[in-house]
Formats: C-alpha cells, structure tokens, sequence
C-alpha cells in the first residue's frame, strides 16, 4: 500500500509539474510510459520549462539514472533462471521502488521471483505512477497551490522508509549513514545525480568495512527473522526449499 | 501535443534503459565472489537513504546551484522513519509525513 501511495502521489505532482510547464498530456505520459524515471522527469520538467537544450538534458538525465546500474547489478544474481528477453523487458520497469520492493522480496523468500517482480514494477508503480500522471496533468488546474498539500515529501519519506525496511545490521546501517553524507556532500559541490551516484556507490564500501562479526545481524539474509523484518506488500507463494540459499552459493 | 517531447522522452528512455539493463543482462553476475555479492547487497540501503537525505536537504535555485536545506521536511521524513521503525508501516509513515508537512506550510513554518 505504501508503495502505490508512493507511486499516485510522486506520479500526481509530476503530472502537475509538467502541466504548470507547458506539457501536453501526451507530452507527460509519453515522459511517464517512455522514460519512466520518476525524478528524471522532474527534472525535465525543469529543464525545459528553463529553456535548457536537449543535449544538456539528456546528459543530466543519463547521469541521474546511472544509479539503476547499481539495481540491476544487485537483481542480477537473483534473476539469473529468468530468459533473457524477460530480463530485456523487466529492466524498463526498474525503478527505485520496484529495486527496493522487489531485493526485500527475493531475500525475505531466499530466492528470485519473477513474479513478483512483475507485481512489484507493473502493477505496484508503473500503471500507479502513470495513471496519476494522467489525473495530474489534467486535474492539475483546479489545485491552486499543490505545494500546499505536502505531496512533495512523498517521494523522499517513501525512500528513507524502504532503506530502513532493508536495514538488519551494521552494515547496512553504515551503508545508508555514509551513502546519506557522502550524497549531500557531493550533491552540493557537484550537483544531486552526481551525489546520488556516489552515496550509493561509497556507502556499501564502507559498510563492507564493518567486520561480520561486529555487523550483529538481527535478521540474517534468508532466513525466518529476516521474513519478519521485511513485511512489505507482496504475498507470494514460498519456496522452503530454497529458503535459505543466497544467490550464488554454492550447494552443500 | 507536442512531438518535440515525445521525441525528448524517447531520447531520455535511449540514455536510461542501458543502466537498467546492463546489470540484468550481462552475464556472470550471478557468479560473483562473495564480496561482490556483500558490496551489492549494501547498494539498496545506501542509495536509497542517499536519494532520501539529498531530496530532503538539498534544493537548486534558480541560478542552477545547489544549497543546502532545512526544513519541515526533515521532521516529516524522521517521523515516517521513526514510524516503519517502530510499526513497520510505510504507508501509515508517509501519512504522517505527508501532514506534518502540509501542517507546517499552512502554519507558515516552510516554503
């Protein structure tokens, strides 16, 4: 639930964003079922409505997603019985959400799901996200000032939330901590999308740093305990047998 | 319509989709050494907690430079943690969230 909320209210202020800069309503779902990339589109949105030249858009939207890298190294492994044309198809609908949804899934059952991938990214965010989009940019002008509701602070709470979901010791705990001051950090002297890569890239770096003996695990990947911990919002069928493997195991 | 846009979003989809696809499809990732596995698995935590902390405490002006910021959006963002913490209920998180900070702009508290 607190996904699909995530995805209505983000995709809803976009689709007011984007009408308060001139886009059509093919314009802002094009954005949405073509590029859907949640805070690249914001940022779009800007760019244009600032007259900034597509060259320099494209850039800055390709650096600013450059963190899916990260997600799609991470599914990888869980992922890897899934054909290769699915694989093709299912990276158009990875998004943070679906990245946070879908890792706490696959490690809260001790293996890879299809679908609930597919639940996680179509059903969950991208049909959401795109038909909030549509009820923003054309309910948009009857919201005098959307600002005021607050919806803006979905998106940043919906993050730290699903970071704390997948936090079970002290070295994911310093991972987010440092990712957190290092993408400040940079964002402030290089820009948010370079700050946002580098957070994600040094934090787990420094968590690695953490030895497995002091990381005092609450919940231990793939394991009951960590079942617990991860009570997000896909029921899916269980497979015991493989409930305690790790991607890359091997058996015995 | 605007056809200029729709070509900028497929541009913007050309520029976004080798980043989430090279991880899935380029092979040998399921085999990587444990190490690698370990530096992965940290990825979620720490990319999204940075997405969070920078949407929270960094905004752009209008001259393209970013400053830092604070607000009533930190409060709203540590109550939504303190709540999926607590309860565990993201949704019940961003409700809060979503109150504190629609409160504090009616009360004048932020902009």
């Amino acid at each position: 639930m607190g996904i699909i909320v995530t995805g209505v209210g983000f995709g809803f202020v976009y689709g007011l964003s984007a009408r308060g800069a001139g886009f059509s309503v093919i314009d802002a779902m094009a954005m949405s079922a073509i590029a859907f990339a949640g805070s690249a589109q914001f940022a779009a949105v800007g760019y244009v409505a600032s007259g900034l030249a597509w060259p320099g858009i494209i850039v800055l939207t390709a650096l600013l997603n450059a963190r899916h890298l990260l997600y799609s190294a991470s599914l990888r492994p869980w992922l890897r019985d899934v054909p290769l044309a699915h694989r093709s198809v299912m990276a158009h609908f990875l998004t943070d959400e679906a990245f946070a949804l879908t890792i706490a899934h696959f490690r809260r059952i001790g293996r890879g799901d299809e679908r609930g991938y597919w639940l996680a990214a179509v059903l969950f965010m991208f049909i959401p996200w795109n038909l909030a989009t549509l009820g923003g940019v054309v309910l948009g002008g009857q919201i005098p000032d959307p600002s005021r509701l607050g919806i803006d602070i979905i998106f940043p709470a919906a993050m730290v939330g699903l970071a704390a979901g997948l936090i079970t010791g002290r070295r994911e705990l310093t991972a987010a901590i440092v990712g957190a001051g290092i993408g400040v950090t940079v964002a402030l002297l290089l820009g948010p999308p370079v700050g946002i890569v580098a957070g994600g890239l040094l934090g787990p770096l420094v968590g690695l740093l953490v030895p497995a003996a002091a990381a005092h695990e609450t919940a231990p990947l793939g394991t009951e305990a960590s079942a617990e911990r991860y009570a997000l919002p896909i029921a899916l069928e269980h497979d015991h047998g493989h409930e305690h493997e790790r991607p890359g195991d091997e058996p015995g | 319509m605007s056809p200029n846009l729709v070509v900028l979003a497929v541009l913007m989809f050309a520029v976004t989709y080798p980043s989430r696809a090279l991880g899935l499809l380029t092979p040998g990732l399921d085999r990587l050494p444990k190490v690698a596995l370990d530096y992965l698995q940290l990825v979620g935590p720490a990319i999204l907690a940075a997405l969070a902390a920078v949407s929270v405490m960094v905004v752009v002006g209008a001259d393209d430079q970013p400053s830092f910021h604070v607000g009533i959006e930190w409060l709203a963002v540590l109550v939504c943690l303190a709540i999926v913490g607590r309860r565990g209920n993201l949704f019940l998180g961003l409700l809060a969230a979503v109150a504190i900070v629609a409160i504090g702009r009616a009360a004048g508290l932020a902009g």
